[in-house]
C-alpha cells in the first residue's frame, strides 16, 4: 500500500528462473521481478512495490481519468474565482521543473496550521 | 524463563554479545538515522547537517569552545579582521563515500566546497590548504587523480593550494580517503552577507535545480544501486556570487545548501534572523530523475544534499535584477525566485502546496532513512 | 514522471476541491485506510482544503505502526544472535520495542541490514551460507506477494539458511472491526489502492452492503485522493453505499490472480494482534505448515517475551482514528521523530510522524533552531563562527 511507483519496462530477462525486468522511473532505472505480470511487454508501465511489479498500468484508463478532470473545470471556473485571488490561474511549470517567469505568487490568507501544543508547559 | 529486556542477554542468562565490537560494515551503505541518541554518544545523525548536528554544536562543542570562540551567529565562514582587512576563513572535512562518483570526486568536492563557503561570505578565494588522511591500501593512481582534480578546481576559481598535510592510517581506520580543506579570501568591499540579516519583505532566490549531488551519491551506494542520468552538481560559485554582488551589494544572506538540503539552509537562516519564510512549491525546480529517485527511496528532495547551488536572500526591489544577472552565467542559468521572507511565524519556513494549503517545511532530523514501506 | 506528475497538477487539484465544495451539503466523516494516503493528505494539506464539516480520519494503514510489540521484541531477540544476519525493510528499524530498537542494536554490533526487496535478503542468504538470514516480513496484502515469492524461491532453490519473521496484516478485517465498534463514526472509506491492485475489491462488496458504507478504491497522488473523496461524498449525498474504483489505471475488480495464488500457497489467514488495537481474528497471514521450516519463530527459540508499551503512547486511539496526535500529551514534547515513543511517530506514513513533519499543532511550542549558540565572550569587530558544512 505504500511506495508503489509507476515505471516503464525497458528490458526483460530471466534470472535463475524468475522473470526480471529493468524498469525506468522517469530517468532512474532499477530491476524488478515481473513474475506476477507475465503478459508484460517492453514499453508497458507497471506499478513496482518492494522490487516487484504488482499491477500493469492501464494507460487508456489513465487518460480517461485525466480527461474527465480536465473537462470538469469549465463549469466551475466561476466558483474557483470566488475562492480567492489567483485561484483560477495556473501555476505554470515546464517539463524540467523550472517554473515559467511570473509563476511565483503568494496568496493572502491561509496561515499555517498552528495552535497551542497539547501538554506543553505554559 | 523470560527474556530480559536487553536482547543481548539470552534467556538462559548467557551473553549474546557479538564478536564484532565495531559497527558492522554491511553492503547497504545507507547511513543510519538512529534518532535515539544512545546514552551520551555521538551517532551518525550528528553529522547529517540537520537538527542533530545543530544540537551537537549547541550542547557540546559550543560550550566547550566558549573561552576561545568569538561567539555570534553561525555562518558558512568566519570573517576575521586582519590589520583592517576583512578576511574570510573556513574549514571543512569531506568523508563522502564513494570517493569517486558521477560528476566528480572527493578532491574537487572539497576544494569547491571551501571556495563556496568563502563565497557565501562575499569573499573571493585566495589560498586553500589540502590535508589528507589516507587509508593504507589506496591505489596511488587514485590519489594522484583526486589530487589533480582538486588542483583543477582551485585553478578554475582563481585560487591556489598553498599548503597541506598527508597522514596514512591502517586498514579500516579511515574509509579510503578523508580530506580536510581550509581556505581564506578577502571579503569584497561594501558587502557583508550574514545569516542574521534576512528581513521581512526580502525575496528568496535559488540558483538552480536541487537534489542532484545527494541522488548521484546514493545511486552508487552499494545496495541501492540504480542507474540514473544524474551527476553531482559540484562546482565553484564564486563567479556567480561576484556577479550577484555587483548588481546588489546589499544582498542579505548567501548560503549553499549542502548536507541537510534546502530545508536545513532556509530553516537555519530563518532561525538566525528571527524571521519566517513562505515558499511556493511549484516554483522550486526539482529535476525529474531526482523526483523519481526520491519517490523510490521515500526521501524528501528538500533534505537532499546539493554541492553547486546557493540560496540568496535579497531586498525585494533588486530580486529581478539579481536573477537576471544569475541567468547570464551557466552556474545560474536556472535561477528562480522561490519565496519570500515574512514577519509571521519567526524561525519557521512554510510552503504553499499544490492544493493551495500551507504546511511547515521541516528540517532533517538525523540521516535520511529510505522509506521502504 | 509519467503517471505521477499528471496527478499533481495544481489546476486540476483546485477544480476537484471546488467540485467537492459544490456537492457537499452536510457534514461527513471519511476514513482513508492506507498510510501512504495519510502521508499525501497531510503533506499536501488536503484535509485542510475540504469543506468545513468534512472530516478525514486517518486509519490504521501503516503496517509498520501496527506490527505487534511482541513481533518487534522477537525481531530484536533474533537480531541480537551472532549467527544471524537480520534483514528488514527500512522503516522497521526505528520502531521502538519494549526496551530498544533494531537501529540501536545495529549500533551495538548486531548484523542488521536494510533491504529494498525480499529477494535481496535471499541473495544475502546465498552469499552467506554459514549464517542464518532472517527477513522481517511486514506489510499489508500489497507486500505479501513479494514476501511469499521469497519463501517460495527459498523452498524451490533449497536455501535453508533463510527464514522469515512474519507480521502480515489484512485490511478488510480491520475495517469491519472498526465498523463493529460502538464508537465508530466513519461513514465512508477510501480503500487502499495498492492492496486492491493485488487483491481486487470483491472482499469489500459485502462490507459496503452490510454496513451501508461507500467504499472507494483510491490511489495515492493528490488528484487521486481528491477524486476519491469526491466520489465518496457523492455517494453519501446520494444515499448510496457501493464499492467504486477511483484508481482505474492500476486496479481491476479481480486484482492480480497470480499474486493471490502465490500468497495462498505460502500463507494462510490467522488471528493477528494489531499494536495499540488488540487481537483481530482472521486479520493476518502466517506461514503454512508446508513452509514451517522457513518460519523464524519456530527456528529460533526466543523464550518468553514480556512486552512493555510506553505508558504515554496512545497509538491505539490514533490508529483507529479516535484521537488525533494533537490530543496526545506526549506529541511533540516527549514523543518526536527523534525519540519516538510509539510506532505512528516512527514510520513516515504513521499519522503522528505525518503531522509532526507538516508542523501541525506544534505552533510556538516547536522550538526553532538554536540562535547564537556560542556564549559571547568579548565583542569583536567582525565576529562570526563557522557553521557546520
Amino acid at each position: 500500500m505504500c511506495l508503489g511507483i509507476p515505471g516503464r519496462v525497458i528490458e526483460i530477462r530471466d534470472d535463475a528462473g524468475l522473470p526480471m525486468g529493468k524498469v525506468d522511473f522517469g530517468g532512474v532505472r532499477k530491476d524488478a521481478c515481473l513474475a506476477y505480470i507475465p503478459e508484460v511487454q517492453i514499453g508497458d508501465y507497471v506499478i513496482i512495490h518492494v522490487g516487484f511489479a504488482i499491477s500493469r498500468v492501464d494507460e487508456e484508463e489513465a487518460l480517461k481519468t485525466l480527461e474527465i478532470l480536465a473537462t470538469m473545470g469549465d463549469m466551475v471556473r466561476a466558483e474557483l474565482a470566488t475562492m480567492g485571488p489567483g485561484m483560477d490561474e495556473p501555476a505554470v511549470v515546464s517539463d524540467d521543473g523550472t517554473p515559467v517567469e511570473g509563476a511565483f505568487a503568494v496568496s493572502p490568507g491561509a496561515a499555517p496550521t498552528s495552535g497551542p501544543a497539547p501538554g506543553a508547559p505554559a | 524463563m523470560s527474556v530480559e529486556h536487553d536482547p543481548f542477554v539470552a534467556h538462559d542468562g548467557s551473553s549474546r554479545v557479538t564478536e564484532q565490537a565495531a559497527l558492522t560494515i554491511d553492503p547497504v551503505g545507507v547511513a543510519c538515522p538512529a534518532p535515539i541518541a544512545e546514552g551520551g554518544r555521538v551517532i551518525l545523525g550528528h553529522g547529517s547537517g540537520g537538527l542533530l548536528s545543530n544540537a551537537l554544536l549547541r550542547d557540546v562543542i559550543g560550550p566547550a569552545l566558549a573561552a576561545a570562540s568569538p561567539g555570534g551567529p553561525l555562518n558558512d565562514a568566519a570573517v576575521v579582521d586582519v590589520a583592517g582587512t576583512r578576511v574570510a576563513f573556513t574549514t571543512d572535512s569531506f568523508v563522502v563515500s564513494p570517493i569517486r562518483f558521477p560528476g566528480g570526486d572527493i578532491g574537487e568536492l572539497a576544494v569547491n566546497g571551501t571556495i563556496n563557503d568563502l563565497a557565501m561570505m562575499g569573499a573571493q578565494p585566495l589560498a586553500i590548504s589540502l590535508a589528507y588522511i589516507i587509508e593504507e591500501g589506496l591505489p596511488l593512481e587514485e590519489l594522484a587523480a583526486i589530487t589533480a582534480s582538486a588542483a583543477r578546481a582551485a585553478s578554475r576559481a582563481g585560487a591556489r593550494i598553498v599548503t597541506g598535510d598527508t597522514k596514512v592510517v591502517g586498514r579500516g581506520a579511515a574509509d579510503r580517503l578523508f580530506v580536510n580543506t581550509a581556505g581564506i579570501g578577502v571579503v569584497l568591499d561594501g558587502v557583508a552577507p550574514a545569516a542574521d540579516r534576512a528581513r521581512p519583505g526580502d525575496a528568496i532566490i535559488l540558483s538552480g535545480p536541487i537534489g542532484l549531488h545527494g541522488v548521484a551519491i546514493m545511486s552508487v551506494r552499494e545496495g541501492l544501486e540504480f542507474e540514473v542520468e544524474i551527476a553531482s552538481d559540484t562546482q565553484a560559485l564564486n563567479g556567480l556570487v561576484a556577479a550577484m554582488l555587483a548588481v546588489e551589494p546589499g544582498i542579505r544572506v548567501l548560503r549553499d545548501p549542502t548536507r541537510g538540503g534546502l530545508s536545513s539552509a532556509l530553516n537555519e537562516i530563518a532561525a538566525t534572523s528571527g524571521v519566517g519564510m513562505i515558499l511556493d512549491e511549484p516554483a522550486i525546480p526539482i529535476p525529474g530523475p531526482v523526483r523519481a529517485a526520491c519517490e523510490m527511496l521515500g526521501l524528501d528532495p528538500f533534505h537532499v544534499a546539493n554541492e553547486g547551488k546557493l540560496v540568496a536572500i535579497v531586498p525585494a526591489g533588486s530580486a529581478a535584477a539579481v536573477v537576471a544577472a544569475m541567468r547570464d552565467l551557466p552556474e545560474g542559468e536556472a535561477a528562480v525566485r522561490i519565496g519570500e521572507v515574512v514577519a509571521d511565524h519567526p524561525g519557521m519556513v512554510t510552503i504553499r502546496t499544490i492544493v493551495g494549503s500551507e504546511r511547515i517545511v521541516d528540517m532533517l532530523v538525523g540521516e535520511q532513512l529510505p522509506r521502504i514501506c | 514522471m509519467k503517471y505521477l506528475d499528471e496527478y499533481r497538477d495544481p489546476v486540476l487539484a483546485k477544480k476537484l476541491i471546488a467540485e467537492i465544495h459544490r456537492v457537499t451539503t452536510r457534514p461527513w466523516t471519511l476514513m482513508e485506510v492506507c498510510g501512504g494516503q495519510t502521508h499525501t493528505i497531510v503533506k499536501q494539506g488536503i484535509d485542510e482544503a475540504l469543506p468545513e464539516g468534512v472530516r478525514m480520519i486517518h486509519g490504521p494503514g501503516c503496517p509498520v505502526c501496527v506490527t505487534p510489540l511482541e513481533q518487534v521484541d522477537k525481531a530484536l531477540a533474533i537480531a541480537a544472535r551472532p549467527d544471524v544476519i537480520f534483514t528488514s525493510y527500512g522503516d522497521m528499524l526505528r520502531v521502538p520495542g519494549s526496551s530498544t530498537d533494531l537501529l540501536a542494536l545495529k549500533a551495538r554490533g548486531a548484523d542488521v541490514r536494510i533491504v529494498y526487496s525480499p529477494l535481496d535478503a535471499l541473495k544475502i542468504a546465498i552469499a552467506n551460507p554459514d549464517r542464518q538470514i532472517v527477513f522481517f516480513a511486514v506489510g499489508f496484502e500489497t507486500t505479501a506477494p513479494a514476501n511469499a515469492m521469497a519463501v517460495a524461491e527459498a523452498a524451490r532453490r533449497g536455501i535453508d539458511n533463510f527464514s522469515v519473521l512474519v507480521s502480515h496484516v489484512l485490511v478488510p478485517p480491520a475495517m469491519t472491526a472498526l465498523l463493529d465498534s460502538p464508537n465508530n463514526r466513519v461513514q465512508a472509506f477510501l480503500a487502499a489502492g495498492h492492496v486492491c491492485a493485488v487483491m481486487g475489491w470483491t472482499e469489500y462488496e459485502p462490507i459496503a452492503a452490510k454496513y451501508r458504507v461507500p467504499i472507494v478504491v483510491t490511489g495515492f497522488e493528490p488528484l487521486d485522493l481528491l477524486e476519491g473523496i469526491l466520489m465518496a461524498i457523492r455517494q453519501l449525498e446520494d444515499g448510496r453505499a457501493e464499492v467504486e474504483n477511483q484508481y482505474v489505471r492500476a486496479v481491476k475488480r479481480e486484482g492480480v490472480p497470480l499474486a493471490q495464488r502465490q500468497i495462498f500457497e505460502v500463507f494462510e489467514v490467522g488471528e493477528r494482534k494489531w499494536r495499540g488495537v488488540g487481537a483481530i481474528p482472521e486479520s493476518g497471514y502466517r506461514l503454512r505448515e508446508a513452509y514451517a521450516r522457513f518460519d523464524a519463530e519456530l527456528k529460533f527459540d526466543v523464550g518468553e517475551i514480556r512486552t512493555n508499551e510506553h505508558p504515554s503512547c496512545i497509538a491505539g486511539a490514533i490508529l483507529t482514528g479516535e484521537k488525533l496526535p494533537l490530543d496526545c500529551t506526549a506529541y511533540g514534547t516527549l514523543c518526536t521523530p527523534q525519540k519516538p515513543l510509539g510506532a505512528p511517530m516512527v514510520s513516515s506514513e504513521g499519522t503522528c510522524a505525518a503531522f509532526f513533519s507538516a508542523g501541525r499543532g506544534l505552533g510556538g511550542a516547536r522550538s526553532p533552531l538554536p540562535v547564537v549558540p556560542f556564549p559571547q565572550v568579548a565583542p569583536s569587530s567582525a565576529g562570526g563562527a563557522k557553521a557546520p558544512r
